[in-house]
């Protein structure tokens, strides 16, 4: 469980999180929504501890993450970034087997090989692709790799940076299934940021929409039609009438 | 108004002093992950290759033609109280205490603190870094500690090729263009050129080499977002690393050479 308790973060006076309160429960996927600069990726990069909040805590599964020993805690997480961060200078294989070849889970270099082959076959890809470098990718392959390395250690979490951004529909819709079939398979807790609403309803057991610093509206994915919070209403329809302020 | 210039002194001052401060930092922290596990030897040797022996046709150039160059304007500055002769033994010492590691350290600085900064600078923009740090892997023993070694390491060994070069080119243009006997040439060279001469260079390669790589991987990892961020990292990693080479090299000639 991601327990997330008043987290507050500022950039100089750009007050990102205002106190935000968010419960994920183990093995569900939590979709978290709201416009561009509302700091969903900062709420992402706290729980990681890519980001040190300023205020609050953030426990998962009731331990504080912020005194947890680093290399421990982050062997349970796996991420999939927006543009994919893959290593350029290190072939497909290496990336996806990135933390099998190195620290505390490292494997001869075969094993480590063989398991990123398998991932790649999980996320659709050929053991062919293994060996060409990330800059030989398309797009959606690009994504496809991220997401067999963040699949490759068999994390406990998953975290999804817009998992859809910048992919034709199609290839989106590709990406949304396997992210929701590989949570399933796995049992593992996720924690999606995105505005991409097809992604929300193929990806999400529970939502929560982060607004001015704060979670405005969290509950089932089912209930996020009728939720009556009129942010949410206005974001979901993708008007531009509404509290949510749209600069024109 | 009247005091705006000295405001201005002022505020440069303190960027500068903090600029300092922020470096020394990242010197500590870099040495503090060097000196514990894990470490990236595969990194390390690869570091070794794209530093040192990927440096060397640069280094090798400028060392040649220095050299060559040098043994011209010493026979000509000589000729004028006929003191030819010292052409040998002034190039050798001048390649190996001065423009050896100098002229190196200023190609590496050109040549690596700008692809190191604009890699590493990429690498953040694009969330590498973040990449690196949710693998459970620490920037700083994976990308600074073995570029730093590595450079540290590998700078004196191309200064001392460059000097040998330095000193053939100062031999060529010797021996063919200003009339000298070829085995007098090199006993004169071998004569004054004392083992001082040549380590106190390698020493001084040494220091650039761990300036320059720190400096590239300090302008890379504080780079900002965008192209622009980027290309003003690797900018400034190499306009740093080229002042901070010629002080340096001021400080340990006053330390080597002085007193």
């Amino acid at each position: 469980m991601i327990d997330l308790r008043d987290v507050h973060k500022a950039f100089g006076a750009n007050r990102v999180l205002r106190g935000v309160n968010l419960t994920v429960p183990k093995g569900e996927s939590m979709v978290i929504i709201g416009g561009s600069g509302t700091g969903k990726s900062v709420l992402l990069k706290c729980v990681l501890g890519l980001v040190r909040p300023d205020r609050g805590n953030i426990l998962i599964e009731g331990q504080d993450a912020a005194r947890a020993e680093r290399e421990a805690f982050l062997a349970r997480f796996g991420m999939l970034f927006q543009g994919a961060a893959l290593f350029d200078s290190l072939s497909v294989w290496q990336n996806v087997a990135f933390r099998l070849l190195r620290g505390h889970k490292k494997r001869p270099r075969p094993e480590a090989r063989e398991i990123a082959i398998e991932k790649l076959r999980r996320v659709g890809l050929k053991p062919e692709v293994a060996d060409l470098f990330p800059a030989e990718l398309s797009g959606g392959m690009q994504k496809r790799v991220g997401l067999a390395r963040a699949i490759a250690a068999d994390p406990e979490i998953i975290f999804f940076d817009e998992p859809t951004t910048g992919l034709d529909p199609i290839m989106a819709g590709v990406i949304n299934e396997l992210i929701r079939e590989i949570v399933v398979e796995m049992g593992a807790t996720a924690m999606t940021i995105t505005h991409d609403m097809t992604s929300v309803r193929a990806i999400a057991d529970d939502v929560a929409m982060l607004h001015d610093g704060v979670i405005k509206w969290a509950g089932p994915v089912a209930e996020m039609d009728d939720s009556g919070d009129p942010y949410l209403d206005q974001f979901i329809h993708g008007r531009a009438e509404g509290p949510i302020e749209a600069v024109r | 108004m009247v005091l705006d210039p000295i405001a201005g002194i002022g505020r440069s001052t303190l960027a500068l002093l903090s600029g300092i401060g922020r470096v020394g930092l990242f010197f500590l922290a870099t040495l503090a992950a060097a000196l514990r596990p894990p470490f990236y030897f595969r990194e390390f040797g690869h570091a070794l290759m794209t530093i040192g022996y990927n440096s060397l046709p640069v280094v090798g150039l400028t060392a040649l033609f220095t050299g060559a160059a040098l043994a011209l304007q010493i026979y000509a500055g000589g000729s004028r109280f006929n003191a030819e002769e010292v052409v040998p033994s002034i190039v050798a010492i001048g390649m190996a205490r001065e423009l050896g590691p100098v002229l190196g350290g200023l190609m590496v600085a050109a040549r690596v603190a700008s692809s190191i900064a604009a890699e590493i600078g990429t690498m953040k923009v694009t969330e590498q870094i973040d990449a690196l740090v949710t693998l459970s892997t620490d920037p700083m023993r994976y990308l600074t500690v073995p570029r730093v070694l590595a450079a540290t390491i590998s700078v004196p060994i191309l200064v001392a090729v460059g000097d040998s070069i330095g000193i053939f080119g100062g031999y060529l243009v010797g021996t063919g263009r200003l009339g000298f006997n070829p085995a007098a040439y090199l006993k004169n060279t071998a004569d004054f050129l004392e083992v001082w001469d040549v380590t106190s260079g390698l020493i001084k390669g040494a220091v650039f080499g761990f300036l320059v790589a720190l400096v590239g991987c300090y302008f890379g990892m504080n780079s900002g977002r965008g192209a622009q961020g980027v290309g003003r990292a690797t900018k400034s990693a190499v306009v740093s690393a080229s002042v901070l080479i010629l002080a340096a090299n001021y400080l340990l000639t006053e330390l080597f050479f002085t007193g």
